[in-house]
């Protein structure tokens, strides 16, 4: 128990380490790192509370590719982030007052939290235990029956995504030679080669 | 352990499974096709919508849940999608000239507009706080995206950027205030929340959820005090797409807020009562001494939409049948408002050069006599003059918010409306009074269409007022 204990405050404490990085450090770069350090902690955190596949899939998507991605555009775009760091101080104190009133809301919250059992409901769909069947599997069982609406509806989403990027971004560039294979496979000898007579010391 | 392989009933979805396969078709064939001139995607677009409304009329009239209690249909929501569908329908006519002209008609437009159409009808039906988010945000992305549909211009990709990011903000503070509140309920499903939610034992954390969600609705049906955006992104995007969005989305945001407060907090009524409230008044007063001083048609109803939000939730602070009957007669009304205003924007081009401020109206109405005589019926009946529509919306929702005891609320109602008049008169005032400019070029049809439809919908409503005052009553009656 006390190690399960200190490996929870070990994980628990670099995310939100890394996650005040995050916004705190001066190099885009380095703040894309935390990021990845606070996934990979969450991702922890998940495994300790039995959700593996969450935790493969946060390490998989956001560390993988999400993040590399991030890397990619943070290194490409060449933003002066010192510059738009300028003024900055200058929202501190509505921003600071707006932190502290979400601070205070959230200990009012958290002071309030005690878990009533009769509070939890029966859920929709108990977690099956782990000797049972695994997180991938009991996940699948659901995902594709009973949440199926929310699949397809996630799907329209990733669709709406697509068809947005393509309409913002895709732009026809004329003058592009483009290979036509029909036409290659087309010609001939005749088409393709012209011989000549080079007259002697003369040139065409 | 195989949990049982039960297939849930597809009939209600019926409309909404139509629209599905008709947007994957359509995106198919425009893909194939490639670009052509013609209005041939939003021919098809119209044709679905319009099949989908004859859907949405056909379904049953008694509540029915599905999808293992995600999805809902009752008369609310069929009276409210049917709404829903006019709007966007309204939005692809609107924009048939406008964007062939402008040079940036192309086939994703209608089919934008029908994905979003279709996150609007998921979220008119959500009965759960999962189809709600996922519906909203289908919704949103494809409005983020139509926003900025004239990529070249300045103003309309500021405007989908700005749209985007103050979107993403408010769906953070949804989507927080949604996790408070399964945490403090056990249960994302609305019947459940409201059964574990009455009397005196309601958490603050649910309470605070409550306010989160409160600030994400308040930004989608664009309230105040989350109303920045709405200015700004009405007038930097294509008339047209300005027209869909204080149409078709204010339809779905308002039946969203009117589902998850009534069919969700019902026992809380007290708690959100204040929040609702305060939410009208401040609406109600920066959308009419906001849009005092404007000179342009398309920031002015920004500014009038903002207000008549404000109009419409009076009627879902009084929180009783009467109430959400008086928001679904205001909603219907302010359809007809807003798409014939539009249209009257739509309608003031020479040439190239689209006209979008207040003077260019000048003496209108001797250049254009039939187009001013029904700019100042839309603009009596926003102001809210007694023969016409608009005079019935508010009446219905001031007469519910003082059988409901909040009389304070409706004499507000009553007081901004009246400083209201004063810029809507104004338009009247410049049209006949003011010395004519140059006319402008004659109407298209789409929109000769559109402005027909709603300026006889607006001024005969005061006459035969009983079929929609019938079937928004029946649409109220279904969610008590």
């Amino acid at each position: 128990m006390t190690v399960t204990a200190a490996f929870f405050y070990l994980f628990a404490t670099i995310t939100i380490a890394s996650g005040f990085m995050v916004i705190a450090s001066r190099n885009p770069v380095q703040s894309v790192l935390f990021l990845i350090l606070a996934f990979v902690n969450a991702a922890g955190l998940f495994l300790m509370m039995g959700a593996e596949f969450l935790a493969m899939i946060l390490v998989i998507v956001y560390v993988g590719a999400v993040a590399v991605l991030f890397l990619f555009v943070v290194m490409m775009l060449d933003v002066d982030f010192a510059a738009l760091r300028q003024g900055f101080l200058q929202y501190l104190p509505i921003g600071g007052l707006i932190g502290v009133i979400l601070l205070l809301e959230l200990i009012l919250v958290v002071g309030t939290y005690t878990i009533d059992p009769g509070l939890v409901r029966s859920p929709a769909v108990p977690i099956p235990a782990a000797d049972v069947m695994t997180n991938t599997e009991a996940l699948g069982q659901v995902l594709y029956t009973r949440y199926f609406y929310f699949f397809q509806a996630a799907g329209l989403i990733l669709l709406v995504a697509m068809i947005g990027a393509i309409v913002l971004t895709l732009r026809e560039r004329v003058g592009v030679r483009r290979q036509d294979i029909s036409k290659q496979n087309a010609r001939t000898q005749e088409t393709a080669v012209e011989v000549r007579k080079v007259p002697f010391r003369q040139g065409i | 352990m195989n949990p049982a392989l039960t297939i849930p009933a597809f009939g209600p979805m019926l409309p909404e499974i139509l629209m599905a396969a008709g947007v994957l078709v359509m995106v198919l064939f425009g893909a194939f096709r490639g670009e052509r001139p013609g209005y041939g995607m939003n021919i098809i677009a119209l044709a679905l919508l319009a099949v989908t409304f004859l859907a949405v009329l056909m379904l049953p009239s008694e509540r029915v849940e599905t999808m293992a209690g995600s999805f809902v249909v009752d008369d609310f929501a069929k009276f409210m999608k049917a709404l829903t569908l006019l709007g966007s329908a309204g939005g692809v006519i609107l924009s048939l000239d406008y964007m062939r002209r402008e040079g940036i008609s192309r086939f994703e437009y209608p089919i934008l507009i029908v994905l979003s159409t279709i996150g609007m009808m998921m979220v008119i039906s959500a009965n759960d706080l999962i189809a709600l988010y996922l519906g909203l945000e289908l919704l949103s992305l494809s409005s983020y995206v139509i926003a900025a549909f004239d990529r070249d211009n300045v103003r309309s990709t500021e405007a989908g950027l700005k749209y985007f990011v103050l979107g993403a903000l408010s769906s953070g503070m949804l989507l927080y205030g949604a996790s408070l509140i399964y945490g403090f309920t056990g249960s994302v499903s609305f019947p459940t929340i409201a059964s574990v939610l009455t009397g005196t034992t309601v958490g603050i954390g649910a309470i605070v959820g409550l306010v989160f969600v409160a600030a994400g609705i308040a930004f989608k049906i664009s309230a105040v005090p989350f109303h920045m955006w709405t200015p700004d992104v009405y007038e930097g995007s294509p008339t047209p797409v300005t027209a869909f969005f204080a149409a078709a989305p204010k339809m779905a945001g308002m039946a969203m807020a009117t589902r998850v407060f009534i069919d969700a907090f019902p026992g809380i009524l007290v708690q959100w009562q204040q929040i609702i409230v305060f939410i009208s008044i401040a609406s109600m007063a920066l959308g009419s001494f906001a849009a005092i001083g404007q000179r342009n048609l398309k920031r002015l109803m920004a500014y009038s939409s903002i207000g008549n939000v404000g109009y419409a939730l009076i009627g879902l602070a009084a929180g009783t049948p009467a109430g959400v009957q008086g928001v679904a007669i205001y909603m219907a009304i302010y359809l007809a408002m807003t798409l014939g205003s539009f249209a009257i924007i739509l309608a003031m081009r020479r040439g190239n050069v689209m006209y979008e401020s207040i003077d260019d109206l000048s003496g209108l109405a001797r250049t254009h006599p039939a187009l001013a005589f029904c700019l100042a019926m839309m603009m009596f009946s926003l102001a809210g003059i007694p023969p016409l529509a608009g005079f019935f919306a508010k009446f219905y929702v001031f007469a519910a918010a003082i059988e409901a005891n909040l009389v304070a609320l409706a004499v507000i109602g009553v007081v901004t409306s009246v400083v209201g008049a004063y810029y809507y008169l104004r338009i009247v005032k410049v049209m006949y009074f003011d010395a004519p400019g140059e006319r402008y070029d004659a109407m298209p049809f789409g929109v000769k269409f559109v402005l027909a439809v709603s300026s006889v919908f607006v001024v005969l409503f005061g006459i035969v007022p009983a079929p929609l005052v019938a079937a928004a009553g029946a649409a109220a009656r279904s969610l008590f």
